[in-house]
Formats: C-alpha cells, sequence, structure tokens
C-alpha cells in the first residue's frame, strides 16, 4: 500500500479516514534506524515462518521433543509387544495343530499294529511266516486229544505264535475232544494224519518237537510216525471266529 | 511498507533456501514464531491507537521471543515442556485475537 493511495470509502467517513491515513503514514519508507531494524526482525520472522513449515512438512519425527517422542516410543512398544505375544499365541496354535495331526497319525499306525497284533492271537487274521510243519501219520489210532494238547503247549513253549491243527486255527479257547475216529479242535474234526502248522523259529520249534522224552518219542511209543519240516515261509490260513463274550465285560 | 517487503523476502528465503533448524533450536522456533506474531499484530494496533513507537516495537519482538522461547527452554528443563509450550501458545493466541479484533474495530468499525 502507497502513501498515495485512497482510503477505502467508508459511510461515516471521519475517523475512519483517519485511521487510514495513520496506517498509510506508518506504512511510508522511512530511513529512521529503528524502520530498519523492524524491516530486519520482518525478514527474520517471514524466514522463520517459512523454515518451521518446511521443517513441519519435511521432518516427522526429528522435530518432536524428547516427551513426545518417549509417548510415541512406548505407543510402538507396547503395539508390538501385543503383536509379539499375537504372533507367539498363534505359532503355539499351528505346532500345536501340527503336532496333534502327527500325533494322531502316530496314534493310528501304533493302533493298527495293536490291532494287527491281537487279530493274529486271536485267530481272526491268517499269518505268514517261517514255521514248522508236522505231520503225525496215526494208522493205529493211538494218538489222543492229550498228545494233541500236549504238542500245542510243547509249541507254544517253543514261541510258536500260531498254530493250525488240519483245519482248525488253535487259540487261547480252542478245545481238544474226542470225536469218533478222529479228534475234535473246537468243534472241528481233524482225522488222520494230523497236520499241525506252527509260526516261530523253525530250528527252536523242530528242536523243541524232538526233545528226548518229547512229543516225537511219545508218538512213536504209540506206534504212530512223525515228520517235521521246517519252512521259511508258511501261511497260517485258518480263522478262528470270534464270539461275543457274554458275561466278560472289559474294565474301563 | 519496508517492513512488510521484508517480511515477504524473508518468507521467500525461507522456500528457496531450505535451512536446516538446528536441532537446539527446533523446540523454540514455532514458539519464538507465534510471540514474534503476537508483536506483530500488537505493533499493528499500536499505530492504529497512535501510540507506536519503533523502539518498543523492536524492543517488545525481540523480548517476547526470547522470553516464549525461555518459558519453553525452562518447561523442557522441568519436563513439562510440551504443555508449557502448549499454555505460552494459547496465551499468545488469546493475544493475537485480542489484538486482531481491536484492529478490526479501528479498520472497519465493525
Amino acid at each position: 500500500m502507497s502513501p498515495t493511495d485512497p482510503p477505502p470509502t467508508a459511510p461515516d467517513a471521519g475517523e475512519d479516514s483517519f485511521v487510514w491515513q495513520r496506517l498509510a503514514l506508518m506504512a511510508r519508507p522511512r530511513a529512521t534506524k529503528a524502520n530498519a531494524l523492524a524491516a530486519l526482525l520482518a525478514i527474520l520472522l517471514g524466514f522463520a515462518v517459512a523454515t518451521q513449515v518446511r521443517q513441519n512438512q519435511v521432518l516427522g519425527l526429528e522435530s518432536l521433543r524428547q516427551a513426545d517422542l518417549v509417548t510415541i516410543l512406548d505407543n510402538a512398544t507396547q503395539l508390538s509387544a501385543r503383536l509379539d505375544q499375537n504372533a507367539r499365541e498363534l505359532q503355539a496354535t499351528r505346532d500345536e495343530l501340527i503336532s496333534g495331526s502327527t500325533n494322531g497319525a502316530a496314534a493310528l499306525t501304533a493302533a493298527q499294529e495293536r490291532l494287527d497284533t491281537l487279530r493274529v492271537l486271536a485267530g481272526t487274521a491268517q499269518a505268514h511266516g517261517p514255521g514248522i510243519r508236522m505231520t503225525i501219520s496215526d494208522p493205529g489210532a493211538k494218538v489222543t486229544p492229550p498228545l494233541l494238547l500236549d504238542a500245542i503247549e510243547e509249541l507254544r513253549d517253543a514261541g510258536a505264535e500260531a498254530i493250525q491243527v488240519g483245519s482248525a486255527r488253535v487259540v487261547a479257547s480252542s478245545y481238544f475232544g474226542q470225536a469218533g475216529s478222529g479228534i475234535e479242535v473246537d468243534g472241528t474234526t481233524v482225522t488222520d494224519p494230523y497236520v499241525i502248522l506252527a509260526i516261530g523259529d523253525p530250528q527252536t520249534l523242530s528242536s523243541a518237537m524232538q526233545i528226548p522224552g518229547g512229543l516225537s518219542e511219545n508218538v512213536r511209543q504209540l506206534g504212530a510216525s512223525i515228520t517235521i519240516t521246517q519252512s521259511t515261509e508258511l501261511v497260517v490260513g485258518a480263522l478262528h471266529t470270534l464270539r461275543e463274550p457274554r458275561y466278560a465285560r472289559p474294565v474301563p | 511498507m519496508i517492513p512488510a517487503l521484508g517480511l515477504l523476502v524473508g518468507l521467500a528465503a525461507g522456500l528457496f533456501l531450505h535451512p536446516a533448524v538446528p536441532l537446539a533450536l527446533q523446540p523454540y522456533l514455532p514458539i519464538a514464531v507465534i510471540a514474534a506474531l503476537d508483536a506483530v499484530f500488537g505493533g499493528v494496533r499500536a499505530v492504529l491507537d497512535g501510540i507506536f513507537n519503533d523502539k518498543v516495537f523492536v524492543v517488545s519482538f525481540l523480548s517476547n521471543v526470547v522470553v516464549a522461547a525461555f518459558i519453553v527452554f525452562l518447561g523442557d528443563q522441568l519436563g513439562v515442556g510440551s504443555q508449557l509450550s502448549t499454555g505460552v501458545v494459547v496465551v499468545l493466541g488469546i493475544r493475537i485475537f485480542s489484538n486482531v479484533a481491536s484492529i478490526r474495530r479501528h479498520l472497519f468499525r465493525a
């Protein structure tokens, strides 16, 4: 605004024009020391304003004071701790799920193995492996059920794991009885010649059968003949039919 | 007139020179700027009141800036820097508003 600028027209121009004149008078360039100093201060102020505005736009954290920085740092630390905890929990859950599935698989495998073992023991599954085939020819019908039972016991003593007499699988509940000309095993009649299959260590089983005073000697004393063949692969194919126990219940 | 031109020159210099504020001055610069603005508005008001004095303006400008910076510095030393600078800004803001209101009444009768 220059000193020649007319004052703005106001409705009641009296005091108004006076004020504007005064302002114009002040705005007139004067070569006084104080005016120069004021100009210098104004330059400084403009410079500071521009600098501060720019600083504020350009800088983020650098322009903050220590307390604010500490607050921001605190917030960041808390956030990071919370996220850390989240991550840990999720990781734990993930580990749990992974180990759960492997545990499940391991449990399934173990259960399957147990099932296989029990089925072989119970006679509901065919079994194969090394063992001996023992044939007792008894033309004179001298072989008695107790003798066969003795043979089974000897085999079990020697570590036989699956045994079959004729077409009957021998299990824990098997019984032997006289049945006319033959011998009844678990309701199945077995006739001469009696073929016994046993799975176990062939060497041990055959030595157990041929021990002095053992099965072979007894059978020969009765006038029957016995042949024992060791085999590396033998199939016990007869199956035992399980009956649901009527009285016995497992203890939980 | 000359001070107004000086203000523009300063603004231009600040915008084009990209000066970096020294780290030690960073908390005080904004407060100092507000205090200087207060002095400037006070000066304009004094002009309109007819009591303007160059010397008083220069001294009040400098003392405003120094006192504002000193208060903030003291607050920083006492650990209440941010609260105290808020307080200073509020006080100076109120003064600027009242000065501007007075100027407005002088100029526009409103």
